[in-house]
């Protein structure tokens, strides 16, 4: 009985301060002269509203959930990852690279060899390309921090801005769209991946045409396999212990700085696979306004806050992600109905991280209460 | 004794009483009304296991908790005490098991921390020294006020500690286990101390569970189990195994029969090996060593004299500068924690709740730290068999006796004894050709701690080799077959059990050679 309302105050916990958030967020609504009901109306309508408005949530849930399975992963092990956004940069050039590279080899011009392959291969080989970018790029924060000691929340902030900087050095040099290059003032941004190189919208769910892409059913696919893989595998147990107690890991045997750099790896992958489904399921083309939030949209940063509104658990990632992917997407139309700035969506929404991050103290303390009982 | 000034300058606490204190926990009671008292001149003691609320009742004294019941009654006067400012206004000043001194800072600045200068804003720390000049002049309690912390012994560092709390106007001191970390020497002179201090009108109470120091100092005694006073008696009239029996609630054996084995081959042999420390100083300076099949070798000393870099260097934890290891006659210097693993070694680490478990991992988790990935615990070497880790685990806890809820519990909610079990469980089931038994006991109650003795001399039987360093000089006279003396990294001599002679011990553990030890008249 006892466990039960133990369980129920961790669930309700959440919830209770996600209402205290919007509270706050309803007094600085009357502040600008808004009717706060009529404002959080309208971000509902906006996140849930409709079967588009739906579609556009999940579509917004996706990278977040992504990169969130990742920070599980690196936050489990123990390193903060603050490099989603270059990661999620490193994985879309490289997919979207390895995306054109099926229509025409990308120098020559000639007509690629593995044109015949099957459209779900195709994408996979994509997918792990950019997995395989992201985890390269966070690896490289991973082996710092594992082999010399380099604090990681600053490498991968550096790494961030260099991921940037390298994309825009291609996407105006090598992978500059063919069709761009003969204009002056060039867009930069790469030549649209072939039809058969895209991630295939979800179509049986409603005849209304919507964007919703199998990426999130991927996503939704790998949060399971990764609860399975930290909880249920050796690997798993070897990131977890070294992240709870590195000094009883490394008297266990195990090597602690090969873990760290794996959960590193891995977090970095899930974010560049994040980038890869961004381009190959939504945008189809690698486009860049200078900023990383310009390609992001921020996804890469946010997916830390979902999975830490997901209690750190790929599963409770899930909620987490579209709850924040809605209030995005409600942002919108909450500023059209109410005419107040965006910005107070980006407040509200770092008052739900404040709160929710700061009720979890309400949950430890509780279970230090109940083990001090026994 | 008509006096109301100490030598110190500061008030007399002529009777301190605690009345029927109670003190709850959420679902525990930790103090069970308890009556206690201290008189200025003499030494209460405060016996009892851990967990028995010696700490608790003293923290209540202390102002770092709050009584729910009771009063606490000063010269006469009930009295309340808030916090630790309110107590130390009161005159009571508390030494703590663990020092609370800054290492980087020197004597003077430490004792002048947390107190309000005479200048105002500039510091007074020559008025400091002077002050401590004089008050170390009445107790002998001589330490240089200019010098760092860290370059004091730990018997010096105590005296800053009594230095400080008499500095801040202690009539009444409370000593937690004054006596863990100092050589039998440091405390005899520490006895000295805490008996002209006595004579001089201070109130004192000793908490220990050394029951000969208990007796040798103190002049009343009160013994505390599962929160309840059992009783409160005069030290003349007591001796270690009536209390010994009043602390656990049953009789209680204090000497082991050490069954006869045949002594094997040699399973772990260490040859010339040197280490650094984690201050860069070589804390392990050329230590030979062998331990054989069926034999219990003890290593004692004062804490800090190399048995910690000596545990980590054979476990492969800190790589020797220079010298050899050898498990079964196998090269084995430098090689990593896991390889040992594979070649038969157990590590009981001294350290447990940093090293030897996660606490935030269940039980059963934490019994498969070094095997999760073998068989039967992994299938194929990736998936976990939480089945098969579970009936372990289960026949383990009922085979150790571990008390736990579950074996899903995370194991931070047991109690130190039962953690300590599980170690020793998770260790002994590995089945070691060589096991290195650090601090097998520290912290642990007496009821545990002989569940574990009993273990570890069960071990021996089997035939496996056993390194056991404690600074428990008692617990290794009780189980060792030779004894190996350690005094700043190097072995200072060794003694087989049967010639042991505490006095002579605690000689070579203040660094005086074996061969000197014998003839010097202690």
């Amino acid at each position: 009985m006892r466990n039960l309302i133990d369980r129920l105050f961790a669930v309700l916990l959440p919830v209770l301060a996600v209402a205290a958030a919007l509270l706050i967020g309803a007094i600085m609504l009357l502040l600008m002269d808004a009717d706060p009901i009529e404002a959080y109306q309208a971000l509902y309508d906006g996140a849930f509203g409709t079967v588009n408005s739906r579609s556009e949530t999940l579509v917004k849930a996706t990278p977040l959930l992504l990169v969130g399975i990742g920070i599980c992963i690196a936050f489990r092990g123990g390193v903060i990852n603050i490099g989603g956004e270059g990661q999620m940069i490193a994985g879309a050039v490289v997919g979207t690279y390895v995306a054109l590279k099926f229509e025409t080899m990308p120098f020559s011009g000639t007509a690629s060899i593995y044109h015949d392959l099957p459209q779900y291969l195709t994408i996979a080989l994509c997918m792990i390309s950019g997995f395989l970018a992201g985890a390269f790029w966070g690896g490289i924060a991973g082996l710092l921090k594992a082999y010399f000691d380099v604090n990681e929340i600053l490498s991968t902030i550096m790494l961030n801005q260099i991921a940037l900087q390298l994309m825009s050095y291609l996407l105006n040099g090598v992978m500059l769209d063919p069709r761009q290059r003969e204009r002056v003032n060039h867009i930069p941004r790469t030549a649209r991946v072939p039809d058969y190189a895209q991630i295939p919208r979800v179509t049986w769910l409603t005849d209304v045409p919507i964007r919703l892409h199998y990426g999130f059913i991927i996503a939704l696919v790998l949060a399971v396999i990764i609860y399975i893989f930290l909880w249920r595998t050796t690997l798993g147990y070897r990131i977890r212990a070294v992240g709870k107690n590195q000094r009883a890991s490394r008297y266990a045997g195990i090597n602690v700085k090969r873990q760290m750099l794996f959960s590193m790896f891995l977090a970095g992958g899930f974010a560049g696979l994040a980038g890869t489904v961004q381009v190959l399921g939504l945008q189809y083309r690698l486009q860049t306004d200078g900023s990383a939030a310009g390609f992001t949209g921020n996804a890469g940063f946010n997916g830390i806050v979902a999975a830490l509104f997901g209690g750190l658990h790929p599963v409770g990632a899930i909620p987490a992600s579209i709850f924040f992917g809605g209030l995005l997407i409600g942002a919108q139309s909450l500023q059209r109905t109410v005419q107040v700035p965006a910005s107070l969506i980006t407040t509200l929404n770092g008052l739900v991280v404040v709160f929710v991050v700061s009720s979890q103290i309400f949950v430890r303390r509780r279970t230090q209460r109940r083990a001090k009982e026994q | 004794m008509t006096d109301t000034l100490l030598p110190t300058g500061h008030q007399r606490i002529d009777h301190l009483e605690m009345r029927q204190i109670v003190k709850r926990f959420p679902g525990v009671l930790a103090v069970d009304h308890v009556d206690f008292d201290v008189k200025a001149g003499e030494v209460h003691a405060l016996l009892g296991e851990n967990g028995a609320g010696k700490s608790t009742l003293m923290k209540i004294l202390y102002g770092l908790y709050s009584a729910d019941e009771g009063q606490i009654i000063r010269n006469g006067q009930v009295t309340v005490i808030r916090s630790p400012t309110d107590s130390i206004k009161q005159g009571i000043g508390m030494i703590h098991q663990h020092f609370m001194l800054v290492p980087s800072l020197t004597v003077a600045e430490n004792v002048a921390l947390g107190m309000p200068s005479t200048r105002g804003l500039r510091l007074d720390l020559d008025v400091v020294a002077k002050r401590l000049g004089e008050l170390a002049e009445i107790y002998s309690l001589q330490v240089d006020p200019s010098r760092p912390i860290w370059q004091l012994s730990v018997g010096e560092q105590q005296r800053v500690e009594i230095l400080r709390a008499l500095y801040r106007g202690a009539a009444l001191l409370i000593l937690d286990e004054p006596t863990a970390v100092l050589t039998p020497q440091e405390v005899e002179h520490l006895f000295t101390v805490l008996r002209r201090m006595t004579a001089d009108g201070h109130a004192l109470i000793f908490i220990s569970h050394k029951l000969h120091e208990v007796l040798a100092i103190s002049s009343r005694v009160t013994v505390l189990r599962d929160g309840q006073q059992v009783d409160t008696i005069l030290a003349e009239n007591a001796t270690k195994t009536t209390l010994a029996q009043m602390m656990v609630g049953r009789e209680v054996v204090l000497r082991y029969e050490h069954g006869d084995v045949s002594i094997g081959e040699p399973r772990l042999r260490l040859e010339g090996v040197s280490a650094k420390s984690n201050r860069g100083d070589l804390g392990l300076k050329n230590v030979s060593l062998m331990v054989k099949a069926g034999e219990i070798v003890g290593i004692a000393g004062v804490s800090g004299n190399g048995q910690h870099e000596l545990a980590q260097v054979i476990s492969g934890l800190r790589p020797p500068v220079s010298g050899e290891v050898f498990i079964d006659s196998q090269r084995v210097t430098g090689k990593s924690p896991a390889v040992l693993n594979e070649s038969g070694l157990s590590h009981i680490p001294e350290e447990r709740m940093e090293d030897g478990v996660i606490k935030d991992f269940s039980v059963a988790e934490n019994l498969v730290l070094q095997d999760h990935g073998r068989k039967p615990y992994a299938l194929g070497g990736v998936f976990m068999n939480f089945r098969t880790i579970a009936k372990t685990c289960k026949s383990l806890i009922q085979e150790y006796e571990i008390k736990t809820p579950s074996h899903e519990t995370p194991i931070k909610s047991l109690s130190g004894g039962n953690i300590q079990k599980l170690v020793l469980a998770r260790e002994l089931s590995r089945q070691p050709r060589v096991l290195i038994a650090a601090q097998p006991t520290r912290g642990v109650d007496i009821g545990a701690t002989e569940y574990i003795h009993r273990r570890l001399l069960a071990e021996r039987e089997a035939g496996t080799a056993i390194l056991l360093i404690s600074e428990d000089l008692d617990e290794i006279l009780a189980l060792a077959d030779r004894i190996v003396v350690m005094y700043e990294g190097e072995i200072v001599g060794e003694v087989s059990r049967d010639e042991a002679d505490v006095n002579q011990l605690g000689l070579m553990m203040a660094g005086i050679r074996h061969e000197q030890a014998e003839s010097t008249p202690l």
